[in-house]
């Protein structure tokens, strides 16, 4: 039997136990804390999660291409911003994996080695969204949103009939209010930043 | 003019629901010779019974048909019943109203309410000619043939001689022990298999009620449950094992290597050798096919060097014979033969090997001793792929069955390898993980979760050879992705199938077996250590695969179902066989030949043809075959078959 030269046939993904030793897999487990290789793909998180449909690559795809080490595809990924961390999938996971956590995680590393999201103003509006806390000690939309525009330059033209509904609804309140114990809300970020 | 009585069963609403139970019952009622008929919502309860036996006294029935659902569900039940109240068991019959009648007609209530009357009506034409009948009473030996020695049979054997019993164990090969010798720790405690294995094979061989012939095979089997006379062959030696004391000296002197099957082609052994080191018995055997003194008379070293000359070149096969009441065939099983896997370059590549061939590697006592290396050229894999379900499950090319051992040893093997080569990485290529027995999920979850085992979901598509390297091809469906691994060593985990010359052996013993070659028990769920022939038991992968605690347990049940069976010293049997009129009976000898359970025989002095009244099972191949019309059945003649074939026609 001839069994025909390697070059011929074009493979998606190459094995070897550099990629998959575990290195990846190895460090976003410490960088987490959760134990990605007890993933047994039931997709329970992907079913349960309200953002999945919009995502690039499923929650449960995402644990199984950090096992295989895929780094650069996964921090390059959309999904990892589009997690909402609602904590569904890690209240259902039956391993108690929690793929928020991991999420965060992810985006850390990916901001940590600069590698640049696929949506490119999304981490501007994790940025403003910070900011805000940690003017306030909670998050005051119009100020945010306001921020987030004159950040990324975009005019969020059609969220405007949405934002002028909440608005007449009284959900976006004009004036901020804040929270008492800004003093230690300040503590937190001063320490998060050490 | 016999007085019957009707019982219809409801079975909840499944014979109401469909059949009109009232009027079937009201309309058995005017039928001449029925003194009683009723009906009820489930005659096989304890008032149901209650009204059986109520009517029978009350009305002195002398015959009854109970219309229910299959007689092999309750036949019994009801023939205890009339039995209790002096009734012939063997009036009673069973109308199938339910399986034969409700159930497959649940769209046609009217017309299913008259083929119910007449199934009901045809019974009571048999019930109108039935004899009275007693069981045949047939006196049995009570010592058991045990065929194979390995763990099943070794555990049925053990547990039968624990109870009393005298056993028989023969075994093919020259040591006990089978396929678990090769093993090196087992799932999911990770005991190594040998020595627990070896003190039960001790045990045997001092037990002395079990008679051990070890490089023996069954050639012959007559006689029926409870009388089976047997032929076993004991395979010549060449080695006077009462003389041998096991120093060894011939196995070192012997100038023949030869590549050892045991070693699944890894090691070599000896022209004249053990099965495997500290086997039990712990005697050699020259085996002919390999000895220079058997090839062309150039060397007799053996024979020199023993000092006990126990040596014996002349020694030839002998021929035992045995008497015995019961037979557990556990015969074990064989991996599917590699060759035949285009695939997976098994035979092509070296670095392809079976997962028993990896057994013999991490055996300490193996011929690698315990450590895993590459057949090629003996490094280190560091990229080890196994393959999961080869020939298994797949219906087309292979098996269709799962082996149901593979998804487990497999983990333990990634594991121990995992273990011993720590920078290595272990890839596992499967279709589904079955992990059904008691704490294996949790040994591969905790596997999976402490090596980082690496399980790509998927079939492997290619498997050559290429730079040095074993190149494996496939995909991993979880990422839809195609992957490829290079790896050093690839192991596969071949189907389980039947060990070689099963069909043999079950045609001698007149047992069956499936299209695969595994030995079909009486009932898969019911009956499931018992094979269809009475007094043949079936214990271990020789009825199907399965793994060390399942066949453990199963070669128990055989042996307590065999207990049970040889508790009494008489045997009651059916009497619904086969009987010859005499004055009609030509001796033409055509049902002698027919009989498939040589129950017919010559009786040469009156030149009739008789019925062996133990052996006959009632099948009615020779009540067919009699041109004469000279055979009948017991309760089933020719004139109430007839009779019942009236009924439905008019």
């Amino acid at each position: 039997m001839s069994w025909g030269k390697m070059e011929e046939i074009k493979l998606e993904t190459t094995l070897n136990r550099e990629k998959v030793g575990a290195s990846f897999l190895e460090e976003v487990e410490k960088w987490s804390g959760e134990k990605l290789s007890l993933c047994y793909q039931c997709l329970k998180c992907t079913a349960g999660c309200p953002t999945a449909p919009n995502m690039d690559i499923r929650p449960n795809s995402i644990i199984r291409m950090i096992q295989m080490g895929k780094k650069q595809e996964v921090l390059e990924s959309s999904a990892i911003w589009f997690c909402v961390y609602c904590q569904t999938c890690g209240t259902r996971c039956p391993n108690e994996i929690h793929i928020g956590v991991l999420m965060d995680a992810l985006r850390e590393m990916a901001m940590e080695e600069g590698v640049h999201a696929k949506e490119k103003n999304i981490h501007l509006f994790h940025e403003a969204f910070i900011q805000s806390v940690r003017r306030g000690g909670r998050a005051h939309e119009v100020t945010m949103l306001m921020d987030y525009v004159l950040r990324s330059r975009d005019l969020m033209k059609g969220s405007l009939i949405p934002g002028v509904k909440l608005f007449l609804k009284g959900k976006f309140p004009l004036i901020p209010s804040f929270v008492k114990g800004r003093g230690e809300i300040k503590r937190i970020f001063e320490k998060c930043k050490k | 003019m016999k007085k019957l009585g009707v019982f219809i069963c409801h079975c909840g609403v499944n014979i109401a629901g469909t059949v009109d139970v009232k009027s079937a019952a009201g309309k058995m009622g005017e039928v001449e010779d029925v003194a009683h008929s009723a009906d009820y919502i489930y005659m096989c309860s304890e008032p149901g019974q209650q009204i059986i036996r109520e009517a029978i006294r009350e009305k002195e029935l002398e015959g009854v048909v109970v219309a229910c659902c299959s007689p092999s569900m309750h036949e019994n039940t009801f023939r205890k019943a009339v039995k209790s109240e002096g009734m012939n068991p063997y009036l009673c019959e069973i109308a199938n109203i339910r399986e034969q009648c409700s159930w497959v007609h649940q769209k046609e209530k009217e017309k299913a309410t008259e083929k119910a009357e007449e199934i009901i009506l045809a019974t009571l034409e048999k019930v109108r000619e039935n004899e009275k009948l007693e069981a045949i009473s047939v006196s049995i030996n009570r010592s058991v043939l045990v065929i194979g020695g390995g763990i099943a049979g070794m555990t049925a054997a053990l547990d039968l001689a624990v109870g009393g019993y005298e056993v028989t164990l023969i075994e093919r090969e020259q040591a006990l022990g089978g396929h678990m010798t090769q093993l090196s720790k087992t799932f999911p405690d990770l005991h190594p298999a040998l020595p627990d294995l070896l003190a039960k094979a001790r045990e045997i061989e001092g037990h002395p009620g079990i008679d051990l012939h070890c490089y023996s095979e069954m050639e012959d089997v007559k006689g029926y449950v409870g009388n089976f006379e047997l032929t076993i062959r004991k395979k010549a030696t060449h080695v006077d094992w009462e003389k041998c004391n096991g120093c060894g000296l011939c196995i070192r002197d012997c100038p023949v290597d030869y590549v050892s099957q045991f070693e699944r082609g890894l090691g070599v052994r000896k022209a004249i050798d053990l099965l495997y080191s500290h086997s039990v018995p712990n005697k050699p055997v020259i085996h002919r096919s390999h000895c220079r003194y058997f090839i062309d008379g150039s060397c007799r070293k053996c024979e020199e060097v023993c000092p006990e000359k126990a040596i014996r070149f002349k020694q030839k096969d002998e021929r035992i014979g045995k008497k015995v009441g019961a037979i557990v065939v556990a015969t074990g099983f064989d991996l599917y033969p590699g060759e035949r896997l285009g695939e997976y370059g098994y035979g092509e590549i070296p670095d392809v090997i079976d997962g028993l061939a990896l057994e013999r590697m991490l055996s300490v006592d193996g011929p690698t001793k315990g450590k895993i290396i590459r057949p090629s050229d003996g490094k280190v894999p560091k990229e080890m792929v196994f393959i999961q379900c080869v020939a298994s499950r797949d219906p087309d090319r292979y098996m269709p069955y799962c082996s149901r051992i593979c998804c487990m040893y497999t983990a333990k093997q990634a594991k121990i390898y995992k273990e011993q080569v720590p920078d290595g990485q272990p890839y596992i290529f499967y279709m589904d993980i079955r992990s059904d027995g008691k704490g294996y999920e949790e040994f591969l979850q905790k596997t999976i979760e402490e090596k980082g085992l690496l399980y790509l979901r998927g079939r492997v598509s290619r498997v050559f050879q290429d730079d040095g390297k074993v190149r494996v091809l496939g995909v991993d469906t979880l990422t839809g992705k195609m992957v490829e691994v290079a790896a050093d060593m690839v192991v596969l985990a071949t189907a389980v199938v039947p060990s070689d010359g099963v069909k043999d052996l079950a045609a001698k013993l007149r047992a069956t077996v499936d299209r695969h070659g595994f030995l079909t028990e009486a009932h898969i769920k019911l009956y499931p250590v018992e094979s269809s022939t009475k007094g043949i038991y079936l214990a271990g992968c020789g009825q199907s695969p399965k793994d060390i605690s399942d066949t453990v347990s199963q070669a128990s049940a055989t042996a307590s179902k065999i207990q049970a069976l040889l508790s009494t010293d008489k045997l009651l049997q059916d009497p619904l066989i086969a009987f010859v009129d005499e004055n009609i009976c030509s001796g033409c000898g055509i049902c002698v030949e027919i009989c498939p359970y040589e129950a017919r025989e010559m009786d040469s002095r009156r030149g009739i043809s008789v019925v062996h009244s133990a052996l006959c099972q009632g099948c009615g191949a020779c009540i067919a075959a009699c041109p004469n019309f000279a055979c009948e059945l017991r309760n089933s003649s020719s004139i109430q078959t007839l009779r019942m074939m009236d009924t439905f026609m008019t």
